[in-house]
């Protein structure tokens, strides 16, 4: 990607402005691919019979699962570069 | 992603309008999603023994579940949204 930033010109390249663009939606787009995978997986963990509203348990259950998945996530990271320091992974 | 094709005589492409197809392809391929799992999840829910027609029963229990799907997208989109923003604010 190193022949974006350089401005205009010839050679189809990318300006600054329209660099910018398109990392502020790639950022957008993560962000909703990961509401509508979370969704997904907590939804098989904390529904049970679709009602007239969410209740309150419920409701905590899918706030806690968001929560926990972030930690593990955390987890999983420092776990890994923790074994990769000690030379455990090759 | 298809972003569609580009119009006629290349060079002329307005950048504004280019941003704003980008936006829109991306807005219809995030409602394509989001039907797909509403209807995935709500006939796994609803529809048990799948009879020769959608009876009422099951077209309100799909209609609740719907609804309680977007309920389920919305929390879980405000929680991890104020948890990102308190891991960047540790940082």
């Amino acid at each position: 990607m190193d022949s974006f930033g350089s401005g205009g010109g010839a050679g189809g390249q990318v300006d600054p402005q329209m660099q910018h663009f398109i990392e502020a939606e790639s950022q957008k787009q993560r962000f909703q691919q990961l509401v509508h995978g979370l969704t997904d997986t907590c939804w098989e963990k904390c529904m049970d019979r679709p009602s007239t509203k969410l209740d309150g348990r419920t409701e905590t259950c899918f706030v806690n699962c968001v929560e926990r998945f972030i930690d593990t996530s955390n987890f999983v990271l420092n776990r890994l570069q923790n074994k990769a320091g000690t030379g455990e992974l090759h | 992603m298809d972003f569609g094709s580009p119009p006629a005589g290349g060079s002329g492409v307005n950048r504004d309008e280019l941003m704003d197809q980008v936006k829109s392809q991306i807005a219809i391929a995030n409602a394509q999603e989001l039907l797909q799992k509403m209807s995935d999840k709500c006939f796994k829910k609803c529809v048990t023994k799948p009879g020769t027609s959608l009876d009422n029963s099951e077209q309100k229990c799909i209609a609740m579940c719907m609804d309680r799907y977007m309920d389920a997208w919305n929390i879980v989109s405000r929680t991890y949204s104020t948890r990102l923003q308190r891991e960047r604010g540790k940082i």
